[in-house]
């Protein structure tokens, strides 16, 4: 288990105090104090770790924010942002001694604006919110992480979320033009605006991705871009991992950049087809889903060109959708993955760190051999164009030697991917699940530097102190 | 002025402890090509990244290349297009606007985060930058990213090393994505327009469906500066497609029609939409001589002919790109403070790209910041630089 910090006795003695004096600052029900209530905050989307927080606050305005972190500040009281609590790494766990500020509240889409291809919304709307509100316009936000339904344009910009479209359109960090944050004093800020790439440093790029560690964000400016004529997508099986990697890198070689190409190995196939019934087929050993856009005529030509290339590869199963359904019936096993892979185990830890794609056929026999040594099942999805993994290593959370060795496992694989080139995380963020781990792919001189950066930020730590950095440095 | 040159990222980190113990500022360059752009720096020597040269890693199956950071752009470009791929950012070679002779370096383009008319569509240099090593105002070596298209592992200082203009850090090597470069490019122009049914045109374009990739307008004056479009004899709106040759003959085709409320749309070929670009991206068509100050505003793409407009009257040429909101303005010195008004009034940023020296040392290069970004920025500098000997004072002064 990842150890979190010791609360400051000194603030819990002072838990009335304080409550009473958030309540001077914010609506009545928008102080939440009472244990039952808070239960509902005690952890995220990595639900191994739990932690009641001291108190939870849903501001509805910036001001509002602002208040309470001017409040939290002078109290020397840490703060803990959150989203819709999705993250995955355990970004929004509280702290014992934290007020949790949960963005949900800031809900609105302030402004759309087609010609200048931009929409102005508070932190706690949904991603697919957005696309909702704009579709009827024929215009979409891009990065659309598995979990739109859920996680909030917030939660996004600090962990800088992907999606299955990215390898075309892009992370988070790549569609946004602007933010309004406030600081760890209760200052506000506005960074950035309607236009592209301001002058001065790169405060947007900074923030993207820094897990509620440097600022509360209350509004983000994202771009919206048009929706392409349509998109089709395509199932190809292979005999074997590599024969699909290698496939894959021919794709890419030919010049073609599809708009998504997801890989799945055996284990997620048949957990998949279990749930979803895609029709995907159970004697691949690896399946890839590959999308194209444009109109119908162009998706033909680059799905037969993909086609022709797939067959190089001696697949044991091809099949192009022909209509709207039949690509929905393709990509149905595959957004159902973490679900499908819920009703086999009851737990599971999803992994994800990226690779170089070329080393991919090394890296799955190796996760292979460890799923032997460790004795736990492990069923791996991945987004193949741009080397992201997903192991869902299954476990038993209410087994503790099951729960231990799952996590050594999934600090293995992370490992490997720094061994091999890559890196800890390609989306979900560091949050505590990695945290331990920072110094495998940084040095401690690495470390420190960031570390400066986030005291620039929030000199007295009071910002998700305990995510991130490894808990000695950042006590340091 | 002595130069420094050094050979290894280990030499560069030496160099730079050394002036860090004896607190001596430096001048923190490539080749030098950017030097005219933002404050002069007050320092008595050069630290130049030119000897960090050479492409260390080109996996194009993988989409990604690392080159030192002294290496040409024109190195690494051509390196790319031998594979069929692209710095899908389009970096401009500016050296006539800016009149220069000197041959930019990889990692100038990325300090000075500086994109071409493809920005719009695909992002910026830093979209497209993977991993950076560098070394900080201390002498000590800091990587961040790495050669993997997707990491959100730690505080993501390449974009805020990228555009920092050697103000933070040197860059020793740069990691970026490449992608592969379209088959065939086609341009529709409209003639004519005035900046406002322009942009309108523009942002039709860039609201189709059909991935418009660049999106300009160049008034009468600068269109008669682009050979192939001389002939003309009027403003030109241009809208470009990059896409396999069926569909550059698709789209454009699709795009005629939805933009004739406009006016009529004249296709330019592959070979004279490349030039006409180029022109587009290097800015040259409003090069100039030393005594002009040269002014990049960005703005939300409807108000850049609002900024035109003003650039015009206080005795400025210009011309758009990125659908309207890059204006790009070429002015006597006397229209400094009607161009930042503009800017401002827009809601926008600005960045001085050329003026006599005099000037530079006194007008705001990049707006002024609000007290709590500039405390921000005077404390993240501290963090990396807390001598604040790494390009002293050219973004801001006294920072
Ligand atoms: C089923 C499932 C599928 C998923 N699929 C994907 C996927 O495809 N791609 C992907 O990238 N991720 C995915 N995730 C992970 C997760 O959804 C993302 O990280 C998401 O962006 C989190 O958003 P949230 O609103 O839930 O934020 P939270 O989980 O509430 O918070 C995330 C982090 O951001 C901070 N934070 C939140 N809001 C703010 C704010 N306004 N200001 C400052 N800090 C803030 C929190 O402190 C925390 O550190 C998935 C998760 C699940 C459960």
């Amino acid at each position: 288990m990842i150890a979190l910090p010791e609360p400051k006795a000194e603030v819990l003695a002072r838990r009335d105090d304080i409550v009473a004096g958030l309540r001077s600052l914010l609506p009545a029900d928008a102080v939440i104090a009472e244990a039952e209530r808070l239960r509902p905050y005690e952890t995220d989307g990595l639900t191994a770790y739990r932690q009641v927080p001291l108190a939870v606050v849903l501001p509805s305005t910036t001001e509002e924010v602002a208040a309470v972190m001017a409040f939290c500040h002078r109290e020397g009281i840490r703060v803990v942002p959150r989203g819709a609590g999705t993250s995955l790494s355990g970004g929004a766990l509280p702290l014992a001694d934290a007020v949790v500020v949960g963005l949900m509240r800031l809900n609105g889409i302030l402004s759309v604006d087609y010609a200048d291809r931009v929409a102005v919304v508070q932190a706690g709307v949904t991603n697919i919110g957005i696309t909702q509100r704009v579709q009827e316009e024929g215009f979409f936000y891009a990065p659309d992480p598995s979990s739109q339904l859920a996680c909030m344009i917030g939660g996004n910009v600090n962990m800088n979320s992907g999606g299955a479209h990215c390898l075309k359109y892009g992370v988070t960090a790549n569609n946004l033009l602007g933010l309004r944050i406030v600081t760890v004093e209760g200052e506000t800020v506005e960074i950035g605006g309607a236009h592209l790439d301001a002058a001065g440093y790169d405060w947007l790029g900074l923030l993207t991705g820094s897990e509620g560690q440097l600022a509360i964000v209350t509004e983000v400016t994202v771009r919206i871009l048009r929706s392409p004529e349509g998109a089709r997508a395509m199932l190809a099986g292979f005999r074997a991992n590599e024969v699909a990697g290698a496939c894959v890198d021919a794709i890419i070689s030919s010049g073609i950049i599809p708009v998504a190409l997801e890989f799945m190995d055996r284990p997620a196939i048949h957990a998949c087809e279990a749930f979803a019934h895609a029709g995907y087929p159970l004697d691949a050993e690896a399946l890839l889903i590959i999308e194209v856009e444009g109109s119908v005529e162009e998706q033909d030509r680059l799905l037969g060109q993909i086609r022709t290339i797939c067959e190089r590869f001696d697949p044991v199963s091809l099949r192009v959708a022909q209509t709207a359904e039949e690509s929905a019936a393709i990509w149905k096993g595959r957004k159902g993955a973490f679900g499908a892979v819920g009703r086999i185990s009851p737990d599971y830890l999803c992994m994800d760190g990226t690779i170089p794609t070329s080393r991919l056929p090394e890296v799955l026999g190796r996760i292979g051999a460890m799923s032997r040594e460790y004795g736990l099942q492990v069923a791996n999805i991945f987004h193949a164009g741009d080397g992201n993994l997903h192991p869902l290593i299954m476990f038993d959370a209410n087994d503790p030697v099951s729960m231990h060795k799952a996590e050594e496992f999934g600090a293995d694989i992370l490992k490997l991917c720094v061994e091999v080139g890559g890196c800890l995380t390609g989306e979900h963020g560091v949050g505590v699940e990695k945290r331990d781990l920072m110094d495998v792919q940084f040095t401690a001189t690495e470390l420190d530097q960031q570390r400066r950066i986030k005291s620039a930020f929030d000199p007295g730590w009071l910002l998700n102190p305990h995510k991130v950095f490894p808990l000695a440095a950042a006590a340091a | 002025m002595s130069v420094l040159a050094p050979g290894s990222e280990a030499e560069l980190a030496a160099s730079i402890r050394s002036a860090w113990e004896a607190g001596e500022p430096l001048a923190i360059q490539g080749n030098g090509s950017k030097a005219a752009m933002l404050r002069p720096v007050q320092a008595a020597r050069t630290l130049s990244a030119r000897a960090l040269a050479g492409i260390s890693l080109y996996a194009p199956n993988e989409l990604i290349l690392e080159a030192g950071a002294g290496t040409t752009l024109a190195a690494v470009e051509a390196a790319v297009a031998a594979a069929g791929q692209q710095i899908i950012a389009e970096p401009p070679d500016l050296s006539a606007l800016l009149g220069t002779e000197a041959t930019q370096t990889i990692g100038g383009v990325v300090a000075a985060n500086l994109s071409g008319p493809r920005r719009v569509a695909a992002g910026a240099m830093r979209d497209h930058l993977l991993g950076i090593r560098a070394v900080n105002g201390t002498g000590e070596v800091i990587r961040s990213g790495g050669r993997v298209l997707k990491n959100v592992t730690g505080l993501d200082l390449c974009k805020l090393l990228a555009g920092s203009h050697g103000t933070l850090g040197v860059l020793s090597a740069v990691t970026i994505k490449v992608l592969p470069a379209a088959q065939a490019w086609g341009t529709l122009v409209l003639a004519g327009l005035d900046a406002r049914a322009a942009v309108a045109a523009l942002s039709a374009g860039l609201g189709s469906p059909y991935g418009v990739s660049g999106a300009a307008f160049l008034p009468a004056a600068a269109a008669a500066r682009v050979p192939a479009l001389a002939g003309l004899g009027a403003s030109a709106a241009l809208v470009r497609i990059e896409e396999f040759a069926d569909s550059v003959a698709y789209r454009t085709g699709r795009l005629r029609e939805d933009l004739a409320r406009f006016g009529r749309a004249d296709l330019l070929d592959d070979a004279t939409s490349r030039a006409v670009w180029r022109a587009v991206r290097d800015v040259t068509p409003l090069a100039g001589g030393p005594e002009e100050t040269v002014w990049r505003v960005s703005v939300r793409p409807s108000a850049g002919p609002g900024v035109l407009e003003a650039a015009e009257t206080a005795g400025g040429r210009g011309l758009l790109d990125w659908g309207g909101g890059l204006v790009w303005i070429a002015a006597p010195a006397a229209a400094a403070e009607a161009v930042m008004a503009a800017a401002r009034a827009a809601g926008g940023t600005w960045m001085l790209m050329r003026a006599p020296e005099t000037l530079r040392a006194v007008l705001p290069v990049v707006p002024p910041e609000p007290p709590a970004l500039a405390r921000l920025t005077r404390s993240v500098k501290a963090a990396f630089d807390p001598k604040g000997i790494l390009n002293p004072g050219r973004l801001f002064a006294g920072v």
